[in-house]
């Protein structure tokens, strides 16, 4: 993920130390080669697929399908997000602010009503607990968002028009060639070994 | 097998084997989602559906020209909420005396509008998060439309507190915010509670549906993109529409593109959202019983007031989404292949369940009012709700109210026991109608009927609702009708990707004794599946892809 994919400017006009990794493949035009996509049609497929990128060591790479399949990230061999923790202590604390606003403004602000306590626990409950249920919710939208380097305006994927079926019935593998075990030759032979429907390179347009 | 799946049939005939019989099972009079053998899995998606086809159905919706009906009705109920936006000014001019509140009852059709549109919101949020932590994998087929009516609901329900107040100008000071006058609000007053309750519901429902639709806008996005890429190569103009889609789903989609390292924590964040709102819907309505519960009026001042409202709230949401869908299933093409029967007799089910806790909730609080021995609670129970004033001197004026919910909300859900009207549309449609129309009595009943008799025969009042409360209340059923038109036109009504996960070649290990039908007709090859499948009705057929 570098930062240039977030700036709405050229990756040829930044600074050198802005474009992020390069890499030592270009295509025949002279782009330099972001990576080799290759096409399936079934679920299966893809699966197995995906499984032997994974067995050949591959790290700078993903696959697409248009909706998520069960068991994903043992096939790919990714660690499970730790999103559910920064959620959990997001809820937590903002549960204890909404709980530290009542209590101040009850103490700073004190209202007789049938001669209750100002400060109670007990009627901030509720608000306590929809503070933090709201801020849950917002953390785990927005750290969903982060996690996955969104929102992004464009990506280099999006040159080839097959890749557009990714949202319709096609799934798709991709290695990048920032990946150290990148090989123009050895990966296509990898990917052919799986049987792709199609397999083409990407190169780093902007 | 005496019960043939219709996958089944289709196997059979691509193996070029002629099917048993052509015709579904006897005992499955439906669509083939009837299936009642457990042994096999409920179709729930019809007509041999690819994945390229679902796609194309829903995209369908919001790409091709509206129907014909549409427009008319847009018009119709953009009118009605119009004229319902002018009751509102004409009620903030004017003040909260143009409604028919008196001294004795304060509050009448506003709050009962109030808890009306609110508890018809929980259904969608019911539908989105409890039935996914349940992994019910039908909700698929209802659960957007149902959280779009969540939110709609929930617009049409913030309206009548906040006019409720009479001077909404001083609305904001219901919010903590710093102010010169140093004034803070009561946090001790459940009406507070209400405040955060019902705007938290709001925001968190509108995250969670933008959150459901976000892959479906990617696929609203590339379609158009593919579209002007297409026209582009070929010489041809940019066509406006397109443009439009490409950029406005665009924006919508955040560039999510179908990564399956996006869609792991997509789904973590999807169960989480989930996990949250469960509490949160349960929450909400309890809040709002509350505003009642912790008074001391008698016939609110009880204890079974949360879980009798949450029961409540989720059977007339599910009238409400019966009542919407049952009409789109007809009006609009394919709809029918991914709401099936079967989704409606699972919502009849719901609505007979639901439909028995609220009538064991009546039944209990009119005993509890009877055994609690306070003879105040017993004569709101007795005499202002369910003994006419035509059988005793001092009898309910308004029984008609509270018979007419006993009627709508206890009797006429229980035909559901009946197999033949849970699978019959209209007569599902017929009791969905009488059920919203019972849960706003409900409230009608719990509201005016304790409040307008006092402690003093002098301060006995009736309510009568002047036209500016009938044509408020109308008014929000036509700004509910209008958004959900818009959302039928220009939205994914289904989710795709969702509808898609739960098909039978999204499966990444097939069963290899279905093989031959996840290679031929169930496949996601059109070229494969082409020749030999017995061809459904066309997506949308001029189409290409």
């Amino acid at each position: 993920m570098a930062l240039a994919d977030y700036l709405p400017i050229p990756t040829s006009k930044l600074p050198a130390p802005l474009r992020g990794p390069s890499t030592k493949f270009v295509l025949e035009d002279g782009t330099p080669v972001h990576g080799m996509l290759a096409q399936y049609s079934k679920t299966p497929d893809l699966v197995h697929a995906v499984e032997a990128v994974r067995d050949a060591g591959y790290k700078v790479w993903d696959s697409f399908s248009p909706f998520p399949i069960h068991g994903m990230e043992e096939s790919m061999g990714f660690a499970r997000t730790k999103l559910p923790y920064i959620i959990g202590v997001a809820g937590l604390s903002a549960a204890a602010m909404g709980y530290l606003l009542q209590w101040w403004i009850s103490n700073d602000y004190q209202m007789v009503v049938q001669g209750k306590p100002y400060t109670a626990w007990e009627p901030f409950v509720p608000i306590t607990f929809e503070i933090g249920i709201l801020i849950t919710a917002f953390t785990t939208l927005l750290g969903m968002f982060a996690f996955n380097g969104l929102p992004r305006h464009h990506h280099p994927l999006y040159q080839s028009e097959r890749f557009l079926s990714s949202s319709d019935d096609k799934f798709f593998v991709y290695i990048e060639a920032t990946d150290e075990r990148f090989d123009p030759e050895a990966t296509r032979k990898l990917l052919e070994k799986t049987h792709p429907d199609h397999i083409e390179l990407i190169g780093q347009r902007d | 097998m005496s019960v043939e799946h219709p996958d089944q049939r289709t196997v059979e005939q691509l193996l070029g084997r002629e099917p048993e019989s052509s015709q579904p099972a006897p005992h499955d009079p439906g669509d083939g989602s009837l299936i009642d053998d457990p042994a096999l899995e409920a179709p729930l998606v019809l007509g041999g559906r690819s994945l390229h086809e679902v796609t194309e159905i829903v995209c369908g919706y919001a790409e091709r020209p509206a129907p014909k009906w549409w427009l008319p009705a847009l018009l119709v109920s953009a009118s009605v909420a119009g004229l319902g936006t002018m009751m509102i000014l004409y009620l903030i001019i004017t003040g909260v005396g143009v409604w028919g509140l008196n001294n004795q009852v304060n509050w009448a059709w506003d709050i009962t509008n109030f808890v009306f549109w609110i508890g018809i919101g929980h259904a969608g949020t019911l539908i989105s998060a409890i039935l996914c932590l349940f992994k019910q994998k039908w909700r698929t087929a209802v659960n957007r439309s149902a959280e779009a009516m969540t939110i709609f609901a929930v617009t049409c329900a913030g309206i009548y507190p906040a006019i409720h107040v009479g001077r909404i100008w001083f609305i904001w000071m219901v919010f903590p915010i710093p102010n010169a006058n140093a004034i803070w609000p009561n946090f001790r007053s459940p009406l507070l509670w209400d405040v955060f309750a019902v705007s938290t519901y709001a925001t968190v429902s509108t995250l969670f549906w933008y959150m459901g639709m976000l892959p479906d806008f990617a696929t609203l996005r590339d379609r158009a993109d593919r579209r002007l890429r297409r026209a582009m190569a070929s010489g041809g103009a940019r066509s406006l529409p397109d443009t439009l889609r490409a950029y406005i789903y665009g924006v919508f989609a955040l560039g999510w593109r179908f990564s399956n390292r996006h869609w792991h924590r997509y789904e973590v964040a999807y169960l989480i959202l989930a996990g949250i709102s469960t509490p949160l819907v349960l929450s909400v309505h309890s809040i709002v019983s509350f505003d009642f519960a912790t008074s001391v009026v008698p016939g609110w001042h009880t204890t079974i007031f949360p879980p009798y409202f949450v029961a409540g709230a989720i059977f007339g949401g599910f009238a409400m989404v019966l009542l919407l869908l049952i009409p789109a299933r007809e009006l609009l093409p394919n709809f029918k292949d991914l709401l099936t029967l079967r989704h409606i007799e699972n919502m009849a089910k719901i609505l007979l369940v639901t439909g028995m806790m609220v009538g064991f909730a009546y039944a209990m609080e009119f005993f509890v009012a009877w055994y609690g021995a306070n003879e105040f609670e017993f004569y709101v129970f007795m005499f202002n709700r369910a003994v006419p004033d035509w059988l005793h001197e001092s009898g309910a004026p308004y029984w008609w109210a509270y018979w007419t919910m006993i009627f709508c909300n206890v009797v006429s859900p229980q035909v559901f026991w009946f197999r033949r009207c849970r699978q019959d549309v209209r007569i599902v449609w017929g009791v969905a109608l009488l059920v919203t129309i019972g849960m706003w009595f409900e409230r009608f009943v719990i509201i005016v009927t304790s409040l307008h008799r006092g402690w003093l025969p002098a301060q006995w009042h009736m309510f009568y609702p002047t036209i500016v409360d009938i044509l408020t209340f109308v008014g929000t059923f036509g700004i509910f009708m209008t958004l959900f038109l818009l959302f039928l036109k220009f939205l994914p009504i289904f989710p795709m990707a969702e509808i898609k996960a739960v098909m039978p070649q999204a499966d990444p290990h097939p069963d290899p004794e279905e093989a031959p039908a996840m290679a031929g007709a169930r496949g996601d090859d059109p070229e494969a599946a082409g020749g030999a499948a017995p061809a459904p009705a066309p997506a949308h057929p001029e189409e290409g892809r």
